[in-house]
């Protein structure tokens, strides 16, 4: 720890702290644009400029460490001043330097009422001006169809380049030319090609780059915030949604070191028109082969009339990928009551089973324990677009120090390097037979991490050989949990919390498709299937997708952002969002659906709120409770577990369930800004493979 | 003045051979194996005890330089870098040593480098020194094929030399920004501390020196400290390369003892001003950067570090411009502040933001179409710039404006009152850039 002085309060930081933060921990505010706590710093804005004693010229706080700092001539600690006249002359300085080709745009600019500039230049400015020049002007750049160029703006503070650069992993982002004439674009201005591009523009500290979608129609003070967790993947980063009225306007991230830190996904962010189309805003009911509305005493009553009576072996409920585990266990509830046994969660065929141990199917090693390990497997995983902020964590872990990745699985960029072992079931086989070198790497590292994906959870022989491989590498140790399960659905974990797969006698989720396998199939919200012909089908859902259009009555339910839901990610982190707006129409909530159905069914379900509801849920499955903790499980039995399973691993090469990254739900294939980017990435595959 | 025995650049004209075995008459690689067998400090006490101060701009002690290298390494190699970015305007020193004497630079880069453990040393020369860089290279090959330098050398101590070719960008010969644009990525200096003596090159100790520096090392050991140390005056030792350009009657390359007069500069090596003395107005002594001095200070001045740093300005690379009476002083200045505007590399604000304020405010008022008080407010930007950015670039554009404003304001209130006096009359015809 080294002592130093900051406006005369002494504070002992590590030698290593930049002045920036030593500035900080004594109270004093340090204005800057460049510099970000989670990019390298450039130091290139200047406007943290601070008085050092016995320095020549102020020096910048932000790359300048204490320990460069030299004590003064009888040995007194070395003193900041951050008050000083010199500190206030060169910020005067610098922000005049900043607005004299900056234009005076403001009550246009969408950054206006969170902008950094507008902010510093009132607090550290000038309030006249003497620049009586042309100001200058640059050309608007296409750097694809999230972020709005202003580039006028611009303040090269390069935020965004070593953010495209450090975190995402592209480098699709840099400044030509020099001087007055330094301009930021992309490689003749072709799109970003990442999934996190959109984070570029909440770290432009002006307006030169703004969210494309929501330009000129939000304000930041004309915003209710309502803090939520994010449906569009297992992750569960934290959001918050901005709803004006009953509109939600815009999703921005929340900081959460366990997760997101804080980014998001562009289908985390961009979602948001598809909340407002091809909602279902009232019940339907089929007629003579034609959907048309009704009432919800209509949509129950033919329920009724089909379910009343029915054989419950001839009964089926399957849950989709964004289904709250509210409802799931009303719904589990309320088929118990019935006594079907046909349920089942598992959309990707996911060969898991709770019974196994809730170590089994969560990624147990935790996002934050990926900063932990050393070597890395992915069995049929691609987190870049199953799990992208988990795909940054592992990208965050390269860039610290050496980390050794083996990928069996298509072929893919992960913005990382990684050696690619195999395409499927045979690699795995051949690797843990000693025939590739990777399990050399593994066998050596301190601590492997096993990742299994999406594209090779449906066969339990697989499963079984990664297994015995994490058990052969060592990968759970009492020390270190290293094997995980990657989903890639916000509802899977929580259901198989729930228990929701068939119970005994019960069919799977592929048998319940199969045609004339079932009379009536309860789905709730599985879109990613076409259920088989025969079956009289009862979708709950908010969108008019794939399970609606196959629907005999439709119950309108509610979206991730107007109903407070609890959601299991991926580490089995039990997370919830809070009620953003309301559900359109006719629609509700959906526990408070099924808990009107369960009343006309003559099988009243014990709740008749949602906090009775959560009793109940709590009562059977305490951990939930536990909101954004992960309770940890018992890997090694669990790996037991799984190594024990018998069954073929099959040959097929190892295919991801995510086939297009902005088109995995309902929510983002309504949505026309995700329908762009999908066209904009579709149409960059087509390019690289001319 | 300089005597003929004590010159180090006994072919700085070219005429004669620039090969080895000319080279080799004139002294260069002359036993070099003894002074290696000497030691590595031995050679940096003689550097220190020269007195030599860089030659690239800065004047800082050579020999102090080299002995901030670590003393061991830590497992990374030492590198050293020899910057031939001249693109200081007004200066043609290291052209001539390249051209003319590359096997000086080459045998001090070989002592230099043993002196700091390096077994590599890269040659950055400036993107339009064309024929330099075939020069230089065609005299590296030379000491190659004689097994001078390479793997396996008559010295014994393994060195491998590279020429690098940058492409023209005037912020390269910032040190950072050479070993930045040295290692593939865009010429922008990088944030200091850490100093390259410590994180360089690739991350390694490396230290960057000025080709005169180096090119006079093989004398200097040669000779001895004390007799480079006796040449000059105390603190200002040695000879130096002045590059005189202007407005002289014969401009020239000239090596001369440090502290010289700049009449006697002038006069013996030049031919003397340009419509005599009293035709002077001021001269720009170490090449654009640093502020002009006005006729009556400089012309008995001695021209040395600590001299010119007394007028307000420096010695910088000893590139001295001559203006005299028929200078448009302002426009001359303004050409400058466009040079600067030019070459900013745009990576920290003051820079980026300021050099073009300067130049357009000073072209206004080389035309005379200003305010007398914008006069005030350009200096307080040049004020702004200087020390607040990341190199020194922001200094060496606002110093010949401050310099100019120091001197000059006169000059410029009267341009303002003419303009002002005739607003009808066309614009005021301008020197052509």
């Amino acid at each position: 720890m080294t002592k130093i002085l900051v406006d005369g309060i002494a504070v002992d930081v590590p030698a290593e702290y930049t002045l920036l933060q030593a500035c900080e921990m004594a109270g004093a505010e340090i204005p800057r644009f460049c510099f970000h706590e989670r990019l390298s710093i450039a130091g290139n804005c200047r406007m943290c400029l601070v008085e050092l004693k016995g320095a020549p010229k102020p020096v910048a706080s932000c790359a300048y460490a204490v320990k460069d700092c030299r004590p003064g001539p009888n040995g007194e600690p070395p003193e900041v001043l951050t008050r000083s006249g010199t500190t206030k002359k060169a910020r005067e300085g610098v922000m005049e330097f900043l607005l004299i080709n900056h234009p005076l745009d403001c009550p246009i600019c969408d950054q206006g009422g969170h902008c950094d500039l507008q902010d510093q230049a009132m607090a550290y400015g000038v309030d006249s001006t003497r620049y009586g020049e042309n100001k200058r002007a640059v050309e608007e750049k296409y750097i694809g169809p999230l972020v709005r160029t202003a580039m006028n703006r611009c303040i090269h503070c390069t935020r965004c380049v070593r953010f495209l650069a450090e975190v995402a992993g592209v480098p699709d982002l840099g400044a030509i030319g020099r001087g007055e004439d330094m301009e930021i674009t992309s490689y003749l201005e072709q799109a970003m090609h990442s999934e996190l591009q959109g984070n570029v523009a909440d770290l432009c500290p002006v307006g030169a780059l703004v969210h494309k979608p929501q330009s000129y129609n939000v304000r930041p003070w004309e915003l209710n915030k309502t803090e939520s967790i994010d449906v569009m993947d297992a992750v569960g980063s934290a959001i918050r949604v901005d709803t004006r009225g009953r509109e939600v306007m815009q999703i921005e991230p929340r900081v959460n070191e366990d997760i997101n830190e804080e980014w998001i996904s562009d289908k985390t962010r961009h979602a948001v028109d598809g909340l407002r189309v091809q909602r279902l805003d009232r019940p339907f009911v089929r007629d003579n082969g034609r959907l048309r509305p009704a009432s919800w005493g209509e949509a129950f009553a033919a329920i009724a009339a089909k379910l009343k009576g029915a054989d419950a072996k001839r009964v089926g409920a399957i849950v989709g990928d964004l289904a709250g585990v509210e409802e799931i266990f009303a719904l589990k509830a309320l088929m118990g009551s019935l006594g079907v046994t046909n349920l089942d969660c598992r959309q990707n065929g996911e060969a898991l089973d709770p019974a196994w141990g809730r170590a089994a199917y969560v990624f147990n090693p935790t996002i934050p324990g990926i900063e932990a390990a050393d070597a890395i497997l992915l069995v049929g995983a691609n987190p870049r677009t199953e799990a992208s902020l988990l795909n940054v964590r592992i990208r965050k872990r390269w860039r610290m120090g050496p980390l050794a990745v083996g990928m069996i699985g298509e072929a893919t960029d992960l913005t990382y390097p990684h050696v690619q072992i195999g395409a499927g079931a045979d690699s795995l086989a051949a690797l843990a037979r000693g025939e590739h070198s990777f399990l050399e790497v593994l066998k050596a590292a301190k601590a492997p991490l096993v990742i299994v994906g999406g594209g090779a959870l449906a066969e339990p022989g697989l499963l079984a050989a990664a297994a015995l491989l994490a058990q052969d590498i060592g990968a759970v140790r009492p020390d270190w949990n290293g094997f995980g399960v990657l989903h890639s659905a916000a509802a899977r974990v929580g259901a198989l919390d729930l228990g929701f797969v068939p119970g005994d006698g019960g069919l799977a989720f592929g048998q319940m498709l199969a045609p004339g396998a079932l009379d009536v199939v309860f789905n709730l919200g599985a879109d990613e299937c076409d259920v088989g012909a025969g079956a009289f089908v009862i979708y709950q859902g908010t969108h008019g997708d794939r399970g609606a259009s196959r629907a005999d009555v439709i119950l309108p339910g509610a979206a991730y952002t107007e109903k407070g839901a609890t959601y299991v990610n991926t580490e089995g982190r039990v997370q919830m969002t809070n009620r953003a707006g309301f559900p359109p129409g006719d629609a509700r909530e959906d526990w408070a659906i099924l808990r009107a159905l369960s009343e006309v069914l003559g099988k009243r379900l014990p709740f008749d709120s949602l906090v009775a509801l959560r009793r109940a849920l709590y009562a059977e499955h305490p951990h939930m409770a536990a909101i954004g903790s992960v309770e940890p499980g018992d890997a090694a039995a669990a790996l037991e577990r799984l190594a024990g399973l018998s069954g073929e691993p099959g040959k097929k090469a190892f295919a991801s369930p995510v086939r297009d990254f902005y088109l995995t739900n309902p929510i983002a294939r309504a949505s026309r800004v995700l329908a762009e980017c999908s066209g904009v990435a579709r149409g960059r595959v087509l390019e690289a493979a001319e | 003045m300089l005597s003929d025995q004590d010159r180090i650049f006994t072919n700085l004209y070219g005429l004669h051979s620039p090969g080895l075995d000319a080279a080799r008459q004139r002294g260069a690689w002359d036993g070099t194996k003894f002074l290696l067998e000497m030691g590595r400090d031995w050679i940096i006490e003689e550097m220190k005890a020269s007195g030599l101060r860089g030659r690239g701009g800065a004047g800082f002690p050579t020999g102090l330089k080299w002995s901030f290298m670590p003393k061991k390494s830590d497992g990374r190699p030492h590198y050293l870098v020899v910057n031939a970015d001249e693109s200081e305007p007004g200066t043609c020193k290291d052209r001539e040593i390249m051209r003319h004497d590359p096997h000086l630079l080459i045998e001090g880069c070989m002592l230099a480098s043993f002196a700091m453990a390096a077994h590599a040393c890269y040659i950055y020369i400036r993107g339009e020194y064309v024929a330099e860089k075939h020069a230089l290279q065609r005299a590296v090959d030379e000491a190659y094929a004689a097994r001078l330098v390479g793997e396996d050398n008559v010295h014994g101590y393994p060195f491998d030399i590279y020429v690098h070719h940058g492409a023209g960008a005037y912020i390269c010969g910032e040190e950072t920004a050479l070993l930045e644009s040295l290692e593939g990525k865009k010429g922008m200096p990088r944030l200091k501390p850490p100093f390259p003596a410590n994180m360089g090159l690739y991350g390694c100790p490396t230290t960057v020196n000025n080709v005169e520096s180096i090119a006079v090392a093989g004398t200097i050991l040669r000779r001895g400290g004390s007799w480079f140390a006796g040449l000059g005056g105390k603190n200002n030792t040695g000879t130096k390369l002045f590059c005189v350009s202007g407005h002289v009657n014969k401009p020239c390359n000239v090596e001369e003892e440090l502290g010289i007069t700049f009449r006697e500069l002038i006069d013996k090596h030049c031919g003397g001003m340009r419509g005599g003395w009293d035709n002077l107005l001021c001269s720009i002594p170490g090449g654009s950067s640093v502020p002009l001095v006005p006729a009556e200070q400089i012309v008995d001045a001695k021209m040395d570090f600590d001299t010119l740093r007394g007028l307000g300005s420096g010695l910088g690379t000893a590139a001295v411009i001559v203006l005299d009476r028929s200078t448009d002083i302002v426009q001359a200045i303004a050409r400058i502040a466009y040079f600067y505007k030019h070459e900013s590399c745009g990576q920290c604000t003051p820079c980026r933001e300021g050099t073009g304020w300067m130049w357009r405010v000073m072209l206004r008022m080389a035309e005379g179409r200003a305010q007398k008080r914008e006069i005030d407010m350009l200096l307080d930007v040049t004020k702004q710039i200087e020390g607040h950015t990341i190199c020194a670039l922001g200094d060496a554009a606002a110093w010949p404006i401050q310099g100019l404003i120091r001197h000059f304001r006169p000059e410029i209130e009267k341009r303002i009152d003419r303009y002002s006096a005739n607003p009808h009359s066309d614009a005021v015809p301008m020197a052509a850039e």
